[in-house]
């Protein structure tokens, strides 16, 4: 007997739509779970008082500015990096054992768990290089880890940018970093920006490479030498130490919905782009 | 005068940004430098084959085997790829073969979310949800493989959609075509033409979230049960490689943290051999 390809077709249809809407309904019962659970804990006082007692009662205030902190000073050394690499491989050179052990070594950065970076940050930065369990540790291990992102999505941006418009600028007379500078980089900046708004999530949601390097400390930090707790820390050792479902619930509501948003972001203004070009 | 100074500025501009490219390959070299450095003198000391097949990690009493962990690690990875591997590659099918425009549109995004979420979310719901779930309903602490392989499933979703899902629609339009041309029902078409066409990007995919898996760290802490024993049943509690360090580095001192940093060695290995699978599928499809 023959099954009719035709009902096997509607069959598998019917399977694979479930599948991808079951998967979209893992993310939708997590959000709403944080949501509900969360909600009544986390107010606008949550968010700007102290935590006292471990945490127990009281608010993140520390853990919101040291996740800034940590989010601002990584950005800032990652971004020109970043560019700078994406830079350098399109427009400064050409296809060359060279670019693609660069780019071998972009990749394997990406590939590399967050407990390595925190391993290395620890015995690197914290260690060898005496800063201790600081800010200024937790940045620089968080430059390295976000870099890869920064690269390849600069690189996606810099590539999409037509190449009639560096024609013309070389023609007007731009010298190379001219062009780079004033045609590229502007009509890049929306893929660039995508890249870093989806590194800014990444570091407010990772804890394994900013627990040991960054330190936990609940005190608010006031110099780069300071250690200081990030909010998906604060929720790590609020949820692992059992000191209060109802403060981590809240913490979480904070981080997931402030992760979501930079995502949802980052993906309008990509979308944005690609649009722009096709 | 002032040409000669353009091409300077040329050259030293040309320098730095040459600079910044060289420091992803620095950092490298230092990541993998320092792991080494720390982590191979307990290698020599005590010898290879007491570490990677030790069954013991004492480390106060000098005994650092690590084989629970590596085997633990290996199959909570083959449990996450069991679980998320079917469920993500029917997520990619459906997007790149039969989602509509409007479909896709909410679909895409949404199933990117997902990559989103913090890690520690993941296992802070699994301890809340599933670990009780099997606890009441299937036996044990909770705190097992089983609970460990569904975190991580979910985890590694995001990595296998996105790569076959561009595996698949890097596949051309034409094949596709003279499939259906030749009367073969959407399903036809995709099954025999589509995805034998996209099998090394699908199967690049399962390798990196394998990789995802493998170096996953505060979930798997929180889920697992942190047991040093080789699991025998789905319902035992494991630590693995990952856990082993994150549970023990703000403590350890002397010998002990070499000894996690000789676990770190183990895992960097596992994680360099599992990209490189990745990449060398992906470049056998691109020479083809």
């Amino acid at each position: 007997m023959r099954i009719n390809p035709r009902l096997i077709d509607k069959l598998v249809s019917r399977t694979l739509s479930m599948q991808a809407y079951f998967t979209v309904g893992i993310l939708v019962i997590i959000v709403f779970i944080i949501f509900v659970k969360g909600i009544s804990n986390c107010g606008l006082s949550f968010m700007l008082t102290y935590p006292e007692d471990m945490g127990r009662h009281g608010g993140i205030f520390p853990a919101i500015i040291g996740t800034l902190f940590l989010v601002a000073l990584s950005i800032l050394f990652a971004t020109p990096l970043g560019i700078g690499t994406a830079i350098y491989l399109t427009e400064y050179t050409k296809e060359s054992r060279f670019t693609s052990i660069i780019r071998f070594g972009v990749e394997s950065l990406a590939g590399i768990p967050s407990i390595i970076y925190g391993l290395f940050g620890f015995i690197f930065f914290v260690i060898k290089l005496g800063m201790g369990w600081s800010l200024l540790a937790g940045a620089f291990t968080m430059t390295i880890m976000i870099l890869p992102t920064i690269i390849r999505t600069s690189e996606e941006a810099i590539k999409a940018v037509p190449k009639n418009l560096r024609i013309v600028s070389h023609s007007l007379g731009a010298t190379k970093w001219e062009t780079t500078v004033k045609v590229v980089l502007p009509s890049a900046a929306p893929g660039i920006l995508t890249g870093i708004m989806l590194s800014i999530g990444r570091a407010v949601g990772e804890t394994a490479a900013v627990i040991f390097t960054m330190g936990s400390s609940l005190r608010l930090p006031t110099s780069l030498m300071d250690s200081g707790r990030t909010m998906a820390v604060h929720f790590y050792i609020l949820a692992r130490e059992g000191i209060s479902m109802e403060k981590a619930y809240a913490t979480a509501l904070v981080l997931v919905v402030s992760i979501l948003a930079i995502n949802i972001l980052a993906y309008y203004t990509m979308n944005k782009v690609t649009s722009k070009y096709s | 005068m002032s040409p000669s100074k353009a091409v300077l500025k040329e050259r030293i501009i040309k320098q730095i940004l040459t600079a910044c490219a060289f420091s992803s390959l620095l950092f490298l070299f230092l990541i993998f430098a320092f792991i080494l450095v720390e982590g191979l003198p307990l290698f020599y000391k005590v010898g290879v084959k007491n570490i990677v097949f030790g069954m013991k990690w004492a480390p106060t009493k000098g005994l650092f085997g690590i084989f629970p962990m590596i085997v633990s690690s290996f199959l909570v990875t083959f449990g996450a790829l069991f679980i998320g591997a079917p469920l993500g590659l029917g997520c990619a099918i459906y997007l790149a073969e039969y989602a509509g425009r409007q479909q896709k549109l909410f679909l895409k995004p949404a199933l990117e979310l997902l990559a989103g979420i913090p890690s520690v979310v993941y296992g802070f719901l699994g301890v809340i949800y599933i670990v009780p779930f099997i606890r009441q309903f299937i036996g044990g602490s909770g705190f097992s493989l089983l609970a460990t392989s569904i975190v991580l499933g979910i985890m590694i979703l995001p990595t296998i959609i996105s790569i076959s899902y561009d595996a698949l629609t890097s596949v051309p339009r034409s094949y596709r075509e003279g499939a259906l041309a030749m009367g073969s029902t959407q399903w036809q078409s995709t099954s025999r033409v589509v995805i034998p066409a996209a099998k090394s990007g699908i199967l690049a995919s399962c390798i990196l979230g394998m990789g995802r898996a493998v170096g996953e760290t505060m979930a798997v802490i929180m889920v697992a049960g942190n047991a040093l024993k080789i699991p025998t049943d789905m319902l035992d509690p494991l630590r693995t490689l990952t856990s082993n360090i994150a549970l023990e580095l703000s403590y350890a001192s002397g010998d002990h943290r070499m000894g996690l940093f000789s676990t770190g060695v183990v895992l960097l290995s596992i994680i360099m051999v599992l990209n490189y699978l990745a990449n060398f599928v992906i470049r056998r499809t691109v020479i083809k």
